[in-house]
């Protein structure tokens, strides 16, 4: 430590050191008279190579270089719901509040607001042996959170000392533990993790809860589970990004991460002003009381847009291990991927496919495995949900990044550009697309929505892929000339499509209908195409039926069924069952 | 105390190695003169101890081992910047050209810019009016955003630029000062001229700034362009006030010159040869546009480039897709049936328009026709292809009105004049106008209510088109 180290070498984020022992690798370092904040990556005989979070134009060789001593952490502690941060937990409002509208370099702020108060509530007593993650005091962190102080992982021991319950600012020491060698550890209301490092758990669940959406394609046909990991993969305008607002928005999570990962500027001030104005229905709230942002712009350092996915990741750790639901969106991941393409080739790495380093596949699988349903140490039950967006290069799937998500996620919701061209949103391709998830989950939708609602998804897709294969014959000779049974499969699949799958995130009922709504849509569905088909197969003739105007009056019932009114769905099934009443007895 | 430093140690394309240099920092601007007396710039691209790597903006012809003294700067980049600039000249490093001599600066800004803090950004709200039916209605132009135009070679993209730019009226206020910054990289002299005489001709000239950088010009300078400009606009923006339009063509030439130094670094190339930094390279650039919170000005961007081959997948037109809030893609298909501008709806995108139309921005109905359109034309070319293998007369009646709106569609909507300013309304009623060739319940996109009041269904569109 006594000798200085300097900067020897410099390319682009890349900084090497010559001669020198004193780093491990993954420390954090400050970079220069400027303190930019950096990670070490690399170290051989002769070099230590650093990757730099910040922009490195008018850095000099001879600048001294810092080491933390400590790996790349985050500070976990009340004040990160209801906070934007950058790519390494910078809070940017207080980045602004120092260096104005555009961002300067070497901008050290406090990850968390070190002057505010917040209304404690100690949980444990003097003389108390704690375990590992064991919650020693609460507060409101926003009028929806509980905030848990919980001991460290890697920490236990019996309490000497605590404070009075009350207002304390996040640097109070609230307990003193004293550890089985006696050491004495001061505990406040933070503490810190690094973020390459998953947060331990007693134990993973199976999936067994769905995490439910609202969005019709997805809880009906492709289920996500609580704790499971999902793939958005689209080429650019098939509403990737959207997909993503609608779930933050609208998924019974508890807390949302959501990780802008070397996105758009303008889509983060969106999220950003969109949610402080929704209201979330179950708690009558604005959304960002259960959201947390973490914006990596794209033309903010390619390094930190690499741990931004890391950050967020922790941080939804650590809400898991309170014992709540959270659910992550990471937009997009392909960024992410090209962030590690780009530092590999700084460091002449040799490149694996589409010169992506041979490492992608296992730095993918070890992100997407930090998601789960989980006994915690604590013996609180939690989860970490992952939405990751990818973007493959020229909307083709066959690239690595997709191929490779596609292995360590469970679900896969394909966007489709010609759906996408026809303004169907949500855009998800319902043949290429699937979940895994059908059979841990079944269980729960037949106890809550009883076991028709099985059967009722089983129906639609045997139609929908029924009508797939029906329009290759109708691409090359037209659909008049099918005969009635296969126009009504056509038919119907138009009101699913238009009338189902096909959802309006700007109409305020649409935007989010409830699991009930969508089982009695296909009921009502359903019911239309078996009395259609009785008629069919008595060879009553299909245009009878279809003039009568009842397929497009189902199309439109997403709209005219108030999600709070759903006993309107019977008049539906009456009205289908007279109009073909009528029809028979005039046959 | 200032150096010279003789001689190089190394040439490789536009590159040059020199040893021995004291207190250099990286992307620091450098001086280098030559035997002749002729003064080139470079900036300093890696460093490695003594040993700095510079990048020569004009070129390394004529330079030898010993024949150059370089001298550090001791800045990075800068642009010199006064409201004096509007209506100049400059080449593309930034340096006057119109023989008007130096800029008296006010302020000299580094043209790599520093990102906009997310939380500082206002969410761009207020459309644009271009005049121009494709873009009004179904690609909506917000101020803030960026909006590129995806073209190839020979179709019309500048002319379409240049129909924009004059036609653009902001909604709002009337008074906001408007200005126009023009990047050209490696576009022909006659184009750049083009853009010139209309600008003129329009009478605008005055509120432009140019940076040209021609075809024939140094490759590596093509690198600084983009960013001059940017600085400039973001200058009159966000410091002077001004409501600032950027129009930079053809981002592909950008793209090239940033393969083609890459490549003389030795670097790993990515996809085509593109370096695997060009995604984080041209967000660097388009994410300069926007709104700030509290201040009046904005920059909006128009880039233009040309697809290879017309290829939307190639890296360029694919990562700029994803970096830009949408885009204009011309199709080649209509240019040859002779409609301008030749718009090719379906991959067109505009992803800010759904915040900044409907009421009180442009008409209620705005959202719900741009999707039927979008969505009613989705089925013109399901139609058009079943009628290439069956023949348009054995289509159903059906099929048959949807080709029928087809045709109509791309002759009165999407077709117009060059000089031809629609408002707002003239285009939403001309879209209706067309809808009505198809019957009300195949416009599934659209409320009854909003029907109610604009849909007239044809009954007797036979009589009608003889008269």
């Amino acid at each position: 430590m006594g000798n200085k180290d300097v900067i020897y070498g410099i390319n682009g984020p890349v900084v090497t050191v010559k001669n020198t022992r004193s780093f491990s690798m993954m420390e954090m370092v400050y970079v220069g008279h400027s303190r930019l904040v950096g990670e070490v990556i690399g170290i051989t005989e002769d070099f230590t190579t650093i990757q730099v979070y910040e922009e490195t134009t008018g850095l000099k060789p001879l600048e001294p270089i810092i080491g933390m001593g400590s790996p790349m952490t985050v500070t976990l502690g009340p004040g990160i719901i209801n906070n934007i941060f950058d790519g390494i937990q910078r809070p940017l409002k207080a980045i602004e509040e120092k260096s104005g509208d555009f961002i300067a370099r070497g901008s050290s702020v406090d990850s968390l607001d070190e002057t505010k108060t917040w209304d404690v509530t100690i949980t444990v007593e003097v003389g108390q042996e704690l375990s590992p993650g064991t919650c020693y005091a609460e507060c409101p962190e926003t009028s929806i959170v509980k905030h848990r102080c919980m001991i460290p992982p890697n920490l236990s021991g019996t309490v000497e000392k605590i404070a009075e319950n009350g207002q304390h600012k996040v640097n109070d020491t609230i307990i003193v533990l004293k550890d089985k060698k006696g050491i004495e550890h001061k505990l406040s209301l933070f503490q810190k993790w690094p973020i390459r490092i998953p947060r331990p758990v007693k134990k993973r669940l199976p999936a067994s809860i769905p995490l439910i959406t609202g969005q019709r394609v997805i809880d009906t046909l492709f289920p996500l589970a609580k704790g499971g990991a999902a793939a958005v993969p689209g080429g650019f305008g098939t509403g990737k990004t959207m997909t993503q607002h609608q779930l933050a928005k609208w998924c019974d999570a508890d807390i949302i991460v959501y990780v802008g990962c070397g996105e758009r500027g303008n889509e983060m001030s969106q999220v950003l002003s969109e949610f402080s104005e929704l209201i979330d229905p179950k708690s009558n709230k604005p959304m960002t009381e259960r959201t947390v942002l973490i914006a990596n712009t794209s033309n903010m350092p390619v390094a930190a847009r690499e741990a931004s996915i890391y950050t967020g990741i922790t941080l939804a750790e650590y809400y898991r291990d309170m014992g709540y639901h959270v659910a992550i969106m990471a937009d997009s991941t392909s960024r992410w991927a090209e962030a590690l393409r780009e530092i590999s080739g700084r460091l002449e790495e040799m490149p694996a496919e589409e010169g992506f380093p041979a490492y992608l596949p296992s730095r993918l699988s070890e992100f997407y495995e930090r998601a789960g349903l989980t006994e915690n140490i604590n013996n609180t039950k939690g989860s970490v949900t992952i939405i990751g967006a990818v973007s493959p290069q020229g909307a083709d799937f066959s690239e690595p990044v997709t191929q490779n998500t596609k292995r360590f996620t469970r679900c896969f919701w394909a966007l489709d550009k010609s759906l996408a061209y026809e303004r169907h949103y949500s855009a998800i391709n319902w043949v290429t697309s699937y979940s895994e998830y059908f059979t841990d989950l079944d269980p729960w939708f037949i106890e809550n929505l009883g076991e028709e609602f099985i059967r009722y998804r089983k129906e639609i897709i045997a139609i929908l892929h029924e009508e797939n294969k029906l329009m290759e014959i109708v691409k090359l000779i037209g659909s008049d000339v099918l005969p009635d049974d296969q126009k009504l499969i056509i038919e119907t699949a138009r009101v699913i499509r238009v009338g189902f799958l096909q959802q309006n995130a700007f109409h305020a009922d649409d935007t989010f209908v409830p699991l009930k709504k969508q089982k009695l849509m296909m009921k009502v569905i359903l019911h239309l195409y078996k009395r259609t088909k009785q008629l069919v197969t008595a060879a009553i003739p299909i245009a009878r039926i279809s003039e009568k105007g009842l397929f497009d009056k189902l199309t439109k019932m997403k709209y005219d069924v108030p999600n709070n009114k759903l006993e309107l769905f019977d008049n539906y099934i009456n009205e289908i069952d007279k109009v073909f009443d009528s029809i028979v007895a005039s046959h | 105390m200032i150096i010279d430093y003789i001689g190089v140690k190394e040439i490789s394309g536009s590159l040059i190695v020199i040893d021995d240099v004291e207190g250099a920092s990286f992307e620091e601007v450098v001086e280098i003169r030559l035997e002749n007396g002729e003064t080139r710039q470079g900036r300093i691209v890696q460093i490695e101890g003594k040993r700095i790597v510079v990048q020569v903006f004009e070129g390394t012809r004529g330079i030898a081992l010993n024949n150059t003294r370089t001298r550090l700067k001791g800045h990075s980049m800068e642009m010199p910047l006064s409201p004096e600039i509007l209506g100049r000249v400059f080449d593309g490093a930034g340096r006057p050209m119109d023989g008007l001599g130096d800029i008296f600066p006010q302020k000299r800004l580094d043209i790599n810019g520093t990102p906009i803090n997310p939380v500082s950004r206002e969410y761009p709200r207020n459309y644009i009016n271009t005049g121009i039916s494709s873009i009004d209605v179904l690609t909506t132009l917000i101020r803030g955003q960026k909006l590129p135009i995806f073209s190839g070679s020979g179709m019309k993209h500048n002319e379409l630029a240049v129909q924009i730019a004059r036609q653009a009226k902001i909604s709002g206020n009337k008074k906001d000062k408007f200005a126009i910054v023009f990047a050209a990289m490696g576009v022909k002299n006659d184009v750049a001229e083009y853009f010139k005489k209309s600008f003129e001709d329009a009478g605008v000239l005055g509120r432009v700034v140019m940076f040209l950088n021609l075809s024939n010009d140094p490759v590596i300078e093509r690198i600084l362009t983009p960013r001059c400009a940017l600085t400039t606009a973001e200058y009159l923006a966000f410091e002077l006030g001004m409501h600032i339009l950027v129009i930079m063509t053809d981002m592909t030439s950008y793209a090239e010159a940033l393969r083609e130094f890459s490549s003389s670094k030795g670097e790993i190339p990515g996809r085509k040869g593109y370096p695997g930094y060009l995604y984080s390279d041209l967000a660097s650039l388009y994410e300069r546009a926007g709104m700030i919170k509290g201040k009046s000005g904005s920059v909006t961007q128009i880039p233009i480039l040309t697809m290879p081959n017309d290829d939307i997948t190639h890296p360029v037109p694919d990562l700029t897709g994803y970096i830009t809030e949408g885009q204009i893609v011309l199709g080649r298909d209509l240019e040859g049936s002779g409609i301008y501008p030749p718009v090719s709806i379906l991959p067109s995108l505009s992803r800010l328009m759904k915040d900044g139309i409907g009421t009180g921005y442009t008409r209620e109905d705005h959202g719900a026709l741009a999707n039927q359109l979008f969505a009613s034309y989705a089925k013109v070319m399901d139609a058009r292809s079943l009628a290439s293998v069956i023949g348009e007369e054995e289509l159903s009646p059906s099929a048959k009105r949807i080709i029928e709106f087809g045709k109509a569609f791309e002759s009165k909507f999407i077709n117009q004049g060059a000089n031809e300013d629609r408002t707002i309304i003239q285009s939403l009623d001309l879209g209706w106008q067309l809808l009505s060739y198809l019957p009300r319940e195949e416009l599934d996109r659209v409320d009854d209510s909003v029907l109610d009041k604009y849909y007239r269904e044809q009954k007797n569109k036979n009589n009608e088109e003889k008269c």
